[in-house]
């Protein structure tokens, strides 16, 4: 075995338990709390996605934030190179809203301000998260994904109304 | 001594140089698009088209060419100086040099052409120039080839002395390299396979969620690939340096060994937030990035011992006197004790970026810059800069042109970087700022916003000042009429324990081998699963720019 100082034991010892405690309480946070990561949906054709009857982020922009149930919602919104479609949604304060986002051109991010909802937008793959909002405001959702000149320009608003 | 290497190193440190400097001159022009001076629209006369072109080159130039052409050269240069032993094939060693040239020369054209302005990071199905992602695929050809010139010059070192336990710098040097052949199969693969054929026209599709799993097999140990020959000089170096020893040399062989096995199964770390990754997967990753600041731990700890060695034998006394006596006049060592510094907050921050849920407040935010300035920006090339200060004299064989200037340069670097990363630091903490965009006429920038991209700007421009100072000492060394009056030796840290580290620490195979397992472990399942599912749909996109 290696001779190590006494210090530097400790220390080792010392660092290692700090790094045992601050992963498991990221681990047990991320149980407990309902917290949630993007995770695989479904695979689609990029090409496709945006036409009608094929998928529904083909159907009209107006038809894309669905109640599901009271204060239930889910949201299918279209990113491509500059603009989220739709890119104004409006939904009563205490809704919950699933976000169902995809790309038909480039990759793109999806970040909605005050929430956990931060995602990766990939054509041919569907990122989806979920968040309540009990505060009334505007909420901007912004792409955090270099794509072409244009990036800068591409955001949206979540309205939640009193 | 070792002429052949002399020259080489310095063909290698120079091209990274100028590299540098043009890529580094990007970085001002972006702060201060930030605050709303826009230097873009009058760039265009010299062919800048674009901010993100200008991004482009940054990224390019700093993060892959400044780094790998300096890591290339001063590890080769470091492995012969360390094993006291000439190359043994020196025309490979150049064969490597001049296919990282041409590869350089390949993709930096179609960038300066406004083809290729996709990032350094090239995400799929942004679509560039095939000459941009063949000649990317070239550097890292070549720097293999550098790496075979040093593992043969090791090898034939180890058989010409049996039994001797391999020098620290050389082991770690020779490490460093074979890290970084193993986590270049990921970018090798993406490039070879799904991105070259698919942008010279001949498949129609390509899979942007595999094409970023490969990219992120490199992605995150190409950061330790960057950061170990820093450690070299930390390790192997910086002790000698003032006038101390290394406090615990089998502990800094350890470390080399678990950045070998640990650099490469963590890069899902980076895709916490990509769509169609299984969560249980990202938590596998998530636990080893955990593991992954053990041996950085164990680092902190031993350099700081070793330089309070220097620091008392210089005659400091007390709980933190020895700090004062260690030898800020000597720019050497003062650019990389303040390059540590940096990367300590570097690394702080970086227990965030690794933490599965708390990288949710902060994934591509601006705090991400902020990160990677501290530790690629700092704790690197601070410490390239820092090492330049003994390695270019030595190799041009002229005294360094200003000792006083070096000085200014490196505390110029340490306040800029101080200001410039506190700033966006805390945009991508409280108000989700994205990176790599042009926020000084984004819609959605608030005014809240302001005073920490004025705080950014300043730290930029503070940085662009220090780079000058930097060139300003590098030109005037290299052209200097004075020459040495004595040679300068590379400074080579002795143990503070005599006593040589146990076998183990000097053999190869397990650690390979287990390497190689955690690797098929980690990620075997996930690229089986991916691959086949594969969804080669995405056409490229080469007009949006």
């Amino acid at each position: 075995m290696i001779h190590v100082d006494p210090r530097e034991r400790n220390f080792i010892i010392g660092t290692t338990i700090l790094l045992l405690i601050f992963g498991t309480a990221v681990l047990v946070s991320s149980f407990a709390f309902g917290f949630q990561v993007p995770a695989p949906v479904e695979r689609l054709d990029p090409k496709l996605v945006a036409t009608p009857g094929q998928s529904p982020w083909g159907d009209p922009v107006e038809e894309r934030v669905r109640e599901l149930a009271p204060n239930k919602y889910e949201v299918y919104i279209l990113a491509q190179a500059w603009n989220f479609q739709p890119r104004e949604i409006r939904v009563p304060v205490g809704s919950t809203v699933t976000f169902m986002v995809t790309s038909k051109d480039v990759q793109h991010g999806f970040r909605l301000d005050g929430t956990n909802v931060n995602m990766m937008v990939l054509p041919g793959e569907v990122a989806k998260l979920t968040a309540t909002f009990d505060e009334a405001g505007t909420y901007n959702f912004v792409c955090h994904e270099y794509c072409g000149v244009g990036h800068h320009t591409m955001y949206g608003q979540l309205i939640v109304e009193p | 001594m070792y002429a052949s290497v002399k020259k080489l190193t310095g063909w290698y440190l120079g091209v990274g140089m100028v590299a540098l400097f043009i890529g580094g001159a990007m970085g001002p022009l972006q702060k201060l698009e930030h605050v709303g001076i826009n230097v873009y629209p009058a760039l265009q006369n010299v062919g800048l088209n674009s901010y993100y072109q200008g991004l482009t080159i940054h990224g390019v130039l700093n993060a892959l060419v400044w780094t790998t052409f300096f890591i290339v050269g001063f590890l080769t240069f470091a492995t012969v100086n360390s094993l006291e032993r000439d190359l043994t094939h020196p025309k490979l060693n150049w064969a490597s040099f001049y296919i990282m040239v041409i590869g350089l020369v390949m993709a930096a054209v179609p960038v300066l052409l406004n083809t290729a302005t996709v990032l350094f990071t090239f995400y799929p199905p942004l679509q560039a120039s095939p000459f941009y992602y063949m000649g990317l695929t070239l550097v890292v050809v070549g720097s293999w080839v550098g790496g075979w010139g040093m593992f043969l010059t090791y090898y034939a070192w180890r058989k010409e002395n049996p039994g001797v336990q391999t020098p620290f710098i050389a082991l770690a040097s020779n490490i460093t390299m074979a890290m970084w052949q193993i986590a270049t199969l990921g970018i090798a693969t993406e490039m070879l396979w799904l991105i070259i054929p698919w942008s010279l026209g001949w498949v129609d599709g390509i899979d942007p969620q595999l094409a970023r799993t490969f990219f992120w097999f490199t992605g995150h140990p190409i950061v330790y690939f960057w950061l170990l020959p820093a450690y070299v000089s930390w390790y192997g170096m910086v002790p000698k340096q003032v006038g101390g020893k290394l406090f615990s040399e089998p502990l800094a062989r350890l470390v080399f060994w678990l950045f070998l096995l640990l650099s490469i199964p963590v890069g899902l770390h980076h895709q916490y937030l990509d769509p169609s990754v299984p969560a249980g997967w990202k938590i596998v990753h998530a636990v080893l990035t955990y593991s992954l600041f053990i041996p950085s731990l164990l680092t902190a700890f031993n350099i700081i011992a070793s330089m309070e060695i220097g620091g008392r034998a210089r005659g400091g006394t007390g709980l933190l006197g020895w700090i004062r006596a260690l030898p800020w006049d000597n720019p050497s060592f003062t650019a990389q004790n303040l390059a540590m510094i940096l990367f300590a907050f570097g690394g702080i921050g970086g227990l965030t970026n690794a933490s599965y849920n708390l990288n949710l407040v902060i994934h591509n935010t601006m705090w991400i810059p902020g990160h990677f300035h501290l530790t690629v920006g700092s704790g690197v090339t601070l410490t390239f800069f820092g090492i330049a200060y003994w390695l270019v004299p030595k190799l041009a064989n002229k005294p360094l042109f200003s000792n006083k200037v070096a000085l200014w340069q490196a505390w110029t670097w340490f306040a800029g970087m101080l200001l410039m990363s506190n700033g966006l630091h805390i945009l991508g903490l409280n108000f989700g700022s994205p990176r790599r965009t042009m926020l000084g006429v984004a819609p959605y920038a608030s005014s809240d916003w302001q005073p920490l991209l004025i705080e950014a700007a300043l730290g930029g421009i503070i940085l662009g000042v220090s780079g000058l100072l930097f060139y300003t000492n590098m030109l005037g060394t290299v052209f200097s009429k004075k020459t040495l009056t004595e040679e300068i030796e590379m400074p080579v840290a002795e143990p503070l324990d005599p006593h040589p580290a146990p076998a183990w620490l000097d053999t190869w195979r397990p650690w390979v081998v287990a390497t190689v397992v955690l690797i098929l472990v980690s990620y075997g399942p996930l690229l089986v699963n991916l691959i086949s599912n594969l969804n080669l749909t995405s056409p490229g996109f080469n007009a949006l720019w």
